[in-house]
């Protein structure tokens, strides 16, 4: 069947056989691609197993996250709604009453996060406060009318079970008013009411639980329909408990300048502040890939452009995610070894079954390679010959970088705690910037480092030692006993700072003894102070404290030195880095209009073809005929008579323009050059 | 510019600060930072280009340099990045103005082309030795020898051919370029028109100026292009016409068969870029099952590449193709075949919100349910609305809904906002495959192929054989009528009556009687249309272009 028509442009297929589902799995795409594809099936699983972790961590963390604002948010409602009840009983403040309780969330620019939080909250006011909830965005409600018909459908959906729904389905469509709304919730009210104790032992203080009616993108709501809704809902609110929350992505403002006065002093709002996105990022790098957790790491550069997408394009916590999925999806599919990207027992295992084709893979790793050629000869032999004594070693090896990120995540956390806090922040004040430097290279070389170590030298003790309990907490809080000399080393040193203090206080009372000042003239203090501070230059006479803080310095030096090591110098760190950046920019930030501009301007680039060399700013005359056509619009672009160009065409020698094609008729050619505009001009 | 800055030194600030609004103006087209830096670099560096002129040079570079900044902060500069074109190149000729500079070189060639006898037409652009050079087709891999050849053919007629104009131009040219190294600070103000004036003149400029000119730095340039692409100036253009060419049009069929042997050149190197790209179909089966939703972008037709992947990969599941190309396609019709030929759903809906509510909770609630989408040209006028793709994007949202689209125009990712582009979830996919894009224009008219809606040429001298000469000597009259008044807007038609007495001045009818019975004649052939004017009198035309008009009347001349 043809997909081409004159009367439409939409072609279903079906296949033959009916409702026949031999729908492939998925693993079967994840091997075929690849003509010898070791292990397909078994990394396809590690991916799924990795990725659902991933994302359920992420999503634990979301909630972690989002936890405090939900709190006080359902503190907020049930304030208000208490307040509600109350009223509702003695009708002393009228005026109160007409207020919709209103809570103004401010959820940052980040708007393809918003859904997710939304919907978690969603869920954490169903269940702690109110049954009705209903959350509308602005393009389902176009007018007022709609904006009712979506309420009180999603109300209706929210509350009814599934008796009567064909019944609510006709009523739904007859009459949509306020009035109706508060008559059916009375109505609801009234009848579950007997129900409640039953069935809502939690919520059963009330007797009316209040409608809670979500805003998501308050800014692009038309202003009439939000005005006329609120006045509307507010003359009707003793009987219809409303709350409203708003969600915005800019700024408090925005609701004055949408609502007038008298629309917004109809409203009683309190304004909430989400987490920014920063810090959400911050969160989920730390417990996603600063971890041992998952054994999937990043490489600098991919980390690098994950985070620049994030920064520069949109502060998506979601678009991050999905790029990480990205690298994860690729880095299985296109590397055989991520097989022995899993948690370290089953990584010995897998080691055990490998084929020899994969030992053969584990040889051709550049950072094996290295590895061989570092040890003694008859090793290096054995390793390569012999498949037993490589799988040992491999798994040796394996354990060896397990252990080495451990450590290296200690030592990154402690580095970071020293550096965060220093003026200017020359290591970066986020952990993500001085982990990617880590990755980078070996950051001691760097002279943020060296800067950031002088900045250290001179830290005044409190600081030093504050930052030394983090530390110590840092290891601490790791089972791991590798470092725990380190932790031991800590104590001794914060031991050291605290005896410093009662020696010091002895020390200042001698010293101050000594300085006896006497009554001098003004020259001569000049002159004691300047021979005091060539005597401080050239005799340098450390106290204590100063020895000490240079033994600490040192110390996290050494640690520096010792374990943050850049992946790359790690035997086997293949299998668990992903590296190949720029199949991940490809994908994510692509960019379109360079790439039809190198295909115009530079054909050779695609097509490879020697003919097609050319210095810049010319265009070979063999290049396809668009790529010509192009050129000559940039040439003359505001006007292309095509007569002429066709003329101009015939007339040249044909040698000159087109050694290709048989110009029957020159017509033909001029066709070319319409495409081309059509297509890439019509900016 | 080196002249406007060094009085910024001594001069007034108001002179400064317009100077100023016209960076600001031009420069805000290329992005706000970049303007902050370049005004920077202006005052800092006033001085320092006027000492020594190759500074520029440098400058410009770092300019590069400064605009590749963001785009290696985004890693752009990755080793062994395959795709996405050179981007090195930086966005300093994606984004930049069009090269304004030779705007007329084109009319002014075809003018000299049509002026000259055919021999001379490529010795005449050898002489011009800016046309030489700027025309792209004369790389500088092989001019040598086209050169060579030339020379020997041509060389008795070069001396005597070669058009005085063109000469006397160039000299012309030089002058105004001189004058304007005289012009003073006001310069900038006064560019706009001393270049109209040079370019009223003739249009080379900048190679043979001489080297005082190139020491503008590039915001100067900036300032010239800007006056030059808004500049009302008249534009020569040649006149001639497809029509003019004694040549008949095609008929869409022969078009097409003379396309198809023309066979394209590289056919190598495409199939093997095909070749490469088939390699994916399995990844993108596997992206697309795992939630993504796939893009292609890149120059050349997509069509092709999905039609395989679609017969290779779709054969055993339920898929619909969509041509976003097609100029009757909506959003609704989409839904519509979605609702109807897939899901077998034979009720109506109210709205296509509605519609989309069916299906997302049909497929919600059927886990089982699996359907690829195949959308060319997802940025085709009929879809880039906001609504549709917003609806499009809903739909490829759903986890069981496969989306791979393609898409051509060069703005076409402006359509998706966050939120949308979220819904969309892609991964993006350069597929560049230099193919035409034959079925994708399909719909769009071709000059070159007479258009079936109108009267041609030859149906008009057909009917007119088989009438009397009288009734040709009328229909002759009001077509010249018609051609004389073309100009005026406001022509309406021929009033019944003027005819009328026309006619009978030229003794063609006797009564009107017997003209009413010809144009109803006339009529039947939709030869003329007759319209009610305001005022009540009828009105004729003939529903045919000038061009063609013209060519039938000179037709008819030849054959009287």
């Amino acid at each position: 069947m043809a997909t081409s028509s004159v009367s439409k442009g939409c072609f279903v297929f079906k296949p033959n056989f009916k409702k026949r589902k031999i729908s492939v799995p998925i693993e079967d795409y994840f091997n075929k691609g690849k003509d010898e594809s070791e292990d397909s099936k078994l990394r396809f699983e590690t991916y799924h197993l990795i990725w659902q972790q991933m994302k359920s961590e992420t999503q634990r963390l979301q909630e972690e996250l989002n936890k405090n604002l939900f709190d006080s948010l359902i503190e907020f409602l049930q304030k208000s709604h208490s307040g509600f009840q109350k009223n509702s009983k003695d009708w002393g403040s009228q005026i109160k009453l007409r207020e919709i309780p209103t809570a103004a969330l401010v959820l940052g620019v980040n708007v393809t996060d918003h859904d997710l939080t939304f919907r978690s909250l969603t869920e954490a006011l169903q269940s702690h406060v109110t049954p009705y909830v209903v959350s509308l965005q602005s393009k389902d409600c176009p007018d007022v009318k709609h904006f009712l018909q979506k309420l009180v459908s999603q109300l209706m959906d929210c509350c009814v079970d599934v008796e009567s729904k064909e019944e609510e389905s006709a009523q739904k469509k007859t009459h949509c008013s306020m009035d109706s709304l508060s008559s059916w919730y009375t109505n609801v009210t009234q009848k579950t009411d007997p129900k409640m104790p039953r069935k809502k032992r939690t919520s059963s203080q009330w007797q009316s639980p209040p409608v809670v009616l979500i805003l998501k993108d308050m800014e692009s709501f038309t202003t009439k329909v939000l005005q006329d809704f609120i006045i509307i809902s507010s003359q009707h609110l003793h009987e219809f408990p409303l709350i409203l929350i708003f969600g915005i992505a800019t700024s408090p403002i925005i609701i004055h300048r949408l609502l007038p006065h008298a629309v917004s002093s109809l409203l009683c709002i309190e304004l909430f502040q989400s987490l920014s996105c920063k810090e959400h990022l911050t969160t989920v790098l730390d417990k996603l890939l600063l971890t041992t957790q998952f054994p999937f790491k990043l490489s600098e550069k991919v980390l690098q452009i994950l985070t620049n997408i994030f920064l520069y394009h949109d502060f998506s916590i979601q678009n991050f995610i999905k790029g990480l999925q990205l690298s994860l999806l690729e880095h299985f599919y296109s590397q055989p070894l991520s097989v022995l990207c899993c948690s370290l027992p089953e990584a010995k295992r897998r080691i055990h079954s490998l084929s020899d084709n994969q030992c053969e893979n584990i040889r051709r790793l550049p950072s094996f390679r290295r590895y061989v050629e570092k040890q003694a000869s008859e090793k290096q032999v054995a390793l390569l010959t012999d498949e037993r004594f490589l799988k040992e070693e491999a798994q040796s090896l394996l354990e060896n970088l397990y252990v080495y990120h451990t450590n290296y995540f200690l030592v990154l956390r402690c580095l970071h705690q020293f550096t965060s806090s220093l003026p200017k922040y020359p290591l970066g004040r986020q952990i993500r910037e001085l982990y990617c430097t880590c990755l980078e290279k070996n950051i001691w070389d760097s002279e943020e480092y060296a800067s950031a170590l002088q900045l250290l030298r001179m830290l005044a003790k409190d600081e030093l030692m504050t930052i030394l309990e983090k530390c110590f907490k840092v290891f601490k809080s790791s089972s791991e006993k590798q470092l725990g000399s380190t932790a031991k080393k800590i104590e001794e040193l914060l031991a050291q700072f605290q005896s410093l203090d009662e020696a010091k206080e002895e020390e200042d009372t001698s010293g101050s003894h000594s300085k006896g000042l006497q009554k001098t003239d003004l020259y001569h203090l000049q002159k004691s102070l300047l021979e005091m501070k060539e005597l401080r230059r050239t005799s340098k006479k450390q106290t204590k404290f100063e020895v000490l803080r240079e033994k600490v310095v040192n110390f996290i030096d050494s640690l520096v030195r010792e374990y943050l090591l850049p992946p790359e110098t790690q035997p086997l760190h293949e299998a668990v880095y992903f590296s190949a950046a720029h199949t991940l920019r490809e994908h994510l930030n692509a960019a379109p209009r360079v790439a039809l501009h190198t295909a115009l301007n530079n054909p050779y680039y695609y097509l490879k073809n020697e003919a097609l060399k050319s210095e810049e700013g010319c265009i070979p005359n063999v290049a396809p005929d668009i790529c010509i056509a192009y050129k000559l619009h940039l040439e003359c672009s505001r006007l292309i008579n095509l007569v002429d160009w066709s003329e101009f065409i015939r007339g040249t020698p044909t040698t000159a323009w087109l050694p290709s094609s048989a110009m029957s008729a020159p017509g033909i050619r001029t066709s070319e050059p319409r495409a081309a505009e059509k297509r890439n001009v019509r900016t | 510019m080196s002249k406007p800055e060094l009085k910024e030194d001594k001069m007034l600030e108001v002179q400064f600060v317009g100077d100023d609004d016209v960076l600001n103006h031009i420069l805000d087209r290329e992005g706000g930072a970049k303007l902050k830096k370049e005004r920077a670099q202006l005052l800092v560096n006033a001085k320092k280009i006027i000492k020594k002129p190759e500074y520029d040079l440098e400058e410009d570079d770092q300019e590069v340099l400064k605009d590749q900044n963001y785009v290696e902060v985004l890693g752009q500069d990755i080793q062994g990045s395959l795709k996405n074109g050179s981007a090195t190149d930086g966005g300093n000729k994606v984004y930049s103005f069009q090269n304004r500079k030779h705007s007329e070189k084109m009319a002014k060639l075809a003018s000299e082309l049509a002026k000259t006898p055919r021999k001379s037409v490529s010795f005449n652009l050898k002489n011009d030795p800016e046309i030489m050079i700027n025309i792209p087709q004369c790389s500088k891999g092989h001019p040598a020898s086209d050169k060579v050849q030339l020379k020997n053919n041509d060389k008795g007629e070069f001396l005597s051919t070669t058009p005085r104009g063109l000469r006397k131009r160039l000299m012309e040219d030089d002058e105004g370029v001189a004058q304007e190294c005289e012009e003073d600070a006001n310069e900038v103000i006064l560019r706009p028109k001393s270049q109209a004036q040079n370019r009223v003149v003739s249009a080379p400029v900048c190679k043979e100026t001489p080297s005082k000119k190139m020491k503008r730095d590039k915001t100067s340039d900036l300032v010239e292009e800007y006056f030059e692409a808004h500049s009302s100036s008249k534009v020569l253009t040649s006149d001639r016409t497809l029509q003019k060419l004694k040549r008949p049009k095609l008929d869409q069929q022969t078009l097409r068969n003379l396309l198809s042997k023309v066979a394209p050149s590289f056919s190598a190197e495409l199939k093997q870029l095909n070749q490469q790209y088939e390699q994916l179909f399995h990844k993108w089966m596997l992206q697309l099952h795992l939630g993504f939703n796939i893009v292609l972008y890149g120059l050349g037709s997509k069509r092709d590449l999905l039609e395989r992947f679609r017969t290779s990969m779709l054969q055993d599941s339920v898929h619909v193709v969509i041509n976003g190309f097609f100029p009757g396609i909506s959003v609704k019709s989409i839904l519509n075949s979605i609702t109807q030929e897939v899901l077998d759903h034979t009720g109506t809906f109210h709205s296509v919100l509605d519609q989309l509510d069916w299906i997302t909770n049909k497929f919600k609630e059927d886990s089982s349910l699996e359907l690829f989408l195949l959308i060319h040209n997802l940025d085709s006028q009929m879809l880039r609305g906001d609504k549709s793709q917003q609806i499009i994007g809903q739909l490829s949202s759903l986890q069981n809904i496969y989306l791979i689209a393609s898409i051509d125009h060069l703005n076409a990712p402006l359509m998706w906002d966050h939120a949308k582009q979220s819904l969309y979830n892609w991964l993006w996919y350069e597929t560049t495959t230099y193919s035409p894009y034959t079925e994708e224009t399909s719909y769009e008219n071709s000059l070159l192929v007479k258009q079936s809606g109108s009267l041609p040429l030859s149906s008009l001298t057909h009917v007119l054989r088989s009438l009397t000469p009288n009734a040709r000597g009328i229909f002759r009259l009001l077509s010249k009528y018609q051609l004389d008044n073309q100009e005026s807007p406001s022509y309406a038609g021929l009033s019944f009556q003027d005819f009328y007495q026309q006619c009978r001045e030229a003794f063609l009818v006797n009564s009107d009687l017997t003209l009413r019975a010809q144009l109803t004649e006339f009529r039947d052939h939709k030869l003329i249309r007759t319209k009610k004017g305001a005022d009540g009198v009828e009105y004729l035309l003939i529903p045919v272009d000038s061009g063609t008009l013209t060519d039938f009347l000179e037709k008819e001349e030849e054959e009287s």
